[in-house]
């Protein structure tokens, strides 16, 4: 296995996010770890509450240590078999006091193409400019920390393991 | 109050107006001129866009607004610059968004691939 493999090539906009990943696994195995709910919740480091179903909300509460207050509602845009799995949620709804629902939130889709190493996955996540001005500027900042801290995490792990 | 204050002062700028202010293909367009480095006029700055003085000064004062775009005096006339900075920062914050989906699906990969 290579690094460049192992990680995967991304470009981005301001407003959008493109991620690309060859994985060594059928094309029905990424989909099941996507669209079933227990699977994604796994990988994500995710509680879901209920399967993914195209046109219904999914709540989930994050798993992962130190954001456990995180709660995201997930709603199934598209569900095309083994090509495109669409969600959109609120990005950093961290506020509990705050009703999000009314907000345009970003757009999260997943495509699948068979390769002969397997599947490539492209990831987008759009639409950051749609989140309203005063909200966009309290999730920037809060997220600014959880990227932060995510980030000391990671350096303290590479460290430390080196 | 346990909020954390451990944030790099680096990303604690608020990214919203920024982005308000790049959400336009206009103002991208004068942010692209004004990228070759020259401090330009109103007048340069219209030049050759189908555009009226009016909009043009319009979308600067918005840029302006950002503190993308700072306007500097040159005689009489004021010349326009873009300070790269605020872009910049706003760049690095899409870099810990984008990050963020490195680590989901490199947990993803090893998921699927176990």
């Amino acid at each position: 296995m290579t690094a460049a493999t192992a990680s995967p090539s991304s470009t981005s906009s301001t407003n959008s996010i493109e991620k690309r990943i060859e994985l060594k696994a059928p094309v029905s195995r990424v989909w099941r770890a996507l669209t079933d709910y227990r699977e994604f919740g796994q990988w994500f480091q995710a509680k879901l509450e209920g399967p993914f179903v195209a046109g219904r909300v999914t709540k989930a509460q994050i798993t992962h240590p130190g954001y456990e207050h995180v709660k995201l509602d997930m709603t199934v845009k598209e569900m095309q078999p083994e090509r495109l799995f669409s969600y959109t949620w609120h990005p950093y709804a961290v506020d509990p006091n705050v009703d999000y629902s009314k907000e345009t939130p970003t757009l999260v889709e997943f495509r699948l193409e068979k390769i002969a190493t397997g599947t490539l996955l492209i990831v987008t996540e759009s639409g950051f400019e749609n989140i309203p001005a005063q909200r966009r500027a309290e999730a920037l900042r809060s997220n600014d920390s959880g990227w932060a801290g995510q980030l000391k995490n990671i350096e303290k792990h590479v460290t430390q393991n080196a | 109050m346990s909020r954390k204050t451990l944030r790099p002062a680096r990303v604690r700028r608020n990214y919203a107006p920024i982005f308000a202010a790049l959400g336009d293909e206009t103002r991208l367009g004068l942010v692209a001129k004004l990228s070759e480095g020259r401090p330009r006029s109103i007048a340069k700055l219209t030049e050759g866009t189908h555009l009226t003085r009016q909009a043009v000064t319009k979308h600067l004062r918005v840029l302006e607004g950002a503190r993308i775009v700072s306007r500097v005096k040159a005689g009489r006339e004021s010349l326009f610059e873009l300070d790269p900075t605020p872009i910049r920062e706003l760049r690095e914050y899409v870099e810990l968004v984008s990050q963020q989906w490195d680590h989901a699906l490199s947990r993803l990969k090893a998921f699927v691939e176990e």
